[in-house]
C-alpha cells in the first residue's frame, strides 16, 4: 500500500477502503448488483454470523460448548441492555437491535483481518443503518404516542420561559442523531485502520521500522478495543433512541 | 485503460467514503445482508437460543426444588428414624419391666408356696417325731413296769403290782 519510489515514501492509506468489483478489471463500472469486495465482506460476516449463532448453537446443550456459551452471552449482553434501556415494551425489536449489533461487531473484527476490507469503514454503510434506526424510532413514536411525542423536545421540568430554546435545541438535537449516530462508527473505523496502514508504511523505513512495528502492534490492539466498544456504542444509542421514542416524557 | 483507471483511483486525494457512485452497490448489499442477518436470527438462531436458556432455567429451578424436597424429606426421615429408635428403646425397656415383673410375682408365688409345702411337712414329721417319741415313752414305760414286775415277782412273790409301778415311774423320772 505504501512504495518507495525515488527515496520519496508514498502512502496510500486510503487504498483499503476503495469499492472495487471482486470479478472483472478495477475499472469496470459497479452497478447496485455488482458483486464487489463489500458483498464479499459482507457476505463472510453472514457466515461467520451463521457459525457462532446457528452452527455453535446446534446442540441445544443444556450445559453449552464453548461455541454455545459465546452465542448465549451474545445474546444475554444485548437481551439485556435492551430490557435494561428500553424497558420490557422494548424487547420485541430486540431481533433488530440484534441483528445490528451483530452485523456491526463482526463487520469490525473482520476488517481486523490483514488486506480485509471493513464494511463498517463507509459511511454509506453507517449511514443507512443509522437512518433506519431514525427513521424507525420515529415513526415508532408517532405511532406509540401520537402527538405526545412531540413532548420529547418540550422539557416539562424545565423553567416555563427557558422550555422554547429548550425546544429548539432538542429538535436539532434530535435531527443530528443519524449524522452523530453514522459518521461515530465509520470515522472510528477508518482513522483506526488509516492509522495502522501509515505505521506500516513507516516500516519500510530500516532505521524507524521496529517503532512503527511496535506501534502498528499497540494500535491494533487498541482497534480490537475500539471495534467492540463502537459496535457497543452503536448498539446501546439505538436502544436509547428506542427508549426515546417508546417513553418520550422525561 | 485499467492501469489508468487504478492509478487514478489510487491517486485520487479524496476518500473511497465519498466516492458516491459506489453508493447505490454498497446501500443494495447492506440491505441484502441485513435482511439475511435478520432472517436467521429470527428463525433459527433466537429462537435455539431463547429455549435453550428457558428449558435451562426450567432445569435449574426443577433441580433446586427437587433437592429441597429431598431435603425435607431427609430431615422427615431422621425424626421418623429417631422416634423410631426412641419407641423401641421405651418398648423394650417396658417389656423387660413387665418380664421382670412377671418373673417376680411367679417366683414369689413359687417360693410361697415352697414354703409352704415345707412347712406343712415340718409340721407333719415334727407330728410324726412326737407320736414316735410319746409311743417310745410309752413302750419304755410299759416294757420297765412288765420287766420290773417280772423281777420283783421272781425275788419278792409278795409285793403288790401297785407299788412296783409307783417305783418305776419314779425311777423313770428320776
Amino acid at each position: 500500500m505504501a512504495s518507495e519510489e525515488g527515496g520519496k515514501l508514498e502512502f496510500h492509506p486510503m487504498d483499503q477502503f476503495i469499492v472495487k468489483p471482486l470479478f472483472g478489471e478495477a475499472g469496470d463500472p459497479i452497478h447496485f448488483y455488482t458483486i464487489t469486495n463489500v458483498t464479499f465482506w459482507m457476505a463472510l460476516a453472514i457466515g461467520a454470523i451463521s457459525l457462532l449463532l446457528v452452527v455453535g448453537t446446534r446442540g441445544r446443550a443444556i450445559i453449552p460448548t464453548r461455541a454455545q456459551s459465546m452465542a448465549e452471552l451474545a445474546y444475554g449482553f444485548v437481551y439485556k441492555m435492551v430490557e435494561d434501556v428500553t424497558g420490557k415494551d422494548g424487547l420485541k425489536y430486540f431481533p433488530y437491535i440484534f441483528t445490528l449489533f451483530l452485523f456491526i461487531i463482526f463487520s469490525n473484527f473482520l476488517g481486523l483481518i490483514p488486506m480485509s476490507f471493513t464494511t463498517t469503514s463507509h459511511i454509506a454503510v453507517t449511514a443507512i443503518m443509522a437512518f433506519a434506526v431514525f427513521f424507525t424510532v420515529t415513526i415508532i413514536g408517532f405511532v406509540k404516542n401520537g402527538a405526545g411525542f412531540l413532548s420529547l423536545f418540550w422539557v416539562s421540568s424545565a423553567p416555563l420561559a427557558l422550555r422554547p430554546i429548550l425546544a429548539i435545541i432538542e429538535v436539532i438535537s434530535y435531527f443530528v442523531r443519524p449524522v452523530s449516530h453514522s459518521i461515530r462508527l465509520a470515522g472510528n473505523m477508518m482513522a483506526g485502520h488509516a492509522v495502522l496502514k501509515v505505521f506500516a508504511g513507516f516500516a519500510q523505513v530500516g532505521a524507524v521500522a521496529p517503532i512503527a512495528i511496535l506501534g502498528v502492534v499497540a494500535i491494533y490492539g487498541l482497534e480490537v478495543l475500539v471495534s467492540a466498544i463502537q459496535a457497543y456504542v452503536f448498539t446501546i444509542l439505538t436502544c436509547v433512541y428506542l427508549k426515546d421514542a417508546l417513553h418520550p416524557h422525561h | 485503460m485499467a492501469t489508468e483507471a487504478t492509478d487514478a483511483a489510487a491517486s485520487s486525494p479524496g476518500m473511497p467514503q465519498l466516492d458516491f457512485s459506489t453508493f447505490p452497490n454498497q446501500i443494495f448489499w447492506l440491505v441484502v445482508t441485513l435482511v439475511v442477518i435478520y432472517l436467521i436470527l429470527s428463525k433459527v438462531a433466537l429462537p435455539r437460543i431463547a429455549s435453550v436458556l428457558a428449558e435451562r432455567s426450567g432445569t435449574i429451578t426443577n433441580d433446586l426444588a427437587a433437592a429441597e424436597e429431598l431435603k425435607l424429606k431427609a430431615v422427615e426421615a431422621e425424626e421418623a428414624y429417631n422416634k423410631a429408635l426412641a419407641d423401641a428403646r421405651a418398648e423394650a425397656q417396658k417389656i423387660v419391666a413387665e418380664a421382670k415383673a412377671e418373673i417376680q410375682s411367679e417366683l414369689d408365688v413359687a417360693t410361697a408356696k415352697a414354703d409352704a409345702e415345707i412347712a406343712a411337712k415340718a409340721a407333719e414329721s415334727e407330728k410324726a417325731i412326737a407320736e414316735i417319741r410319746e409311743n417310745a415313752m410309752q413302750s419304755v414305760t410299759e416294757v420297765a413296769n412288765e420287766t420290773a414286775e417280772a423281777l420283783v415277782g421272781t425275788l419278792l412273790p409278795q409285793a403288790a403290782g401297785a407299788d412296783v409301778k409307783a417305783a418305776v415311774a419314779a425311777r423313770l423320772k428320776g
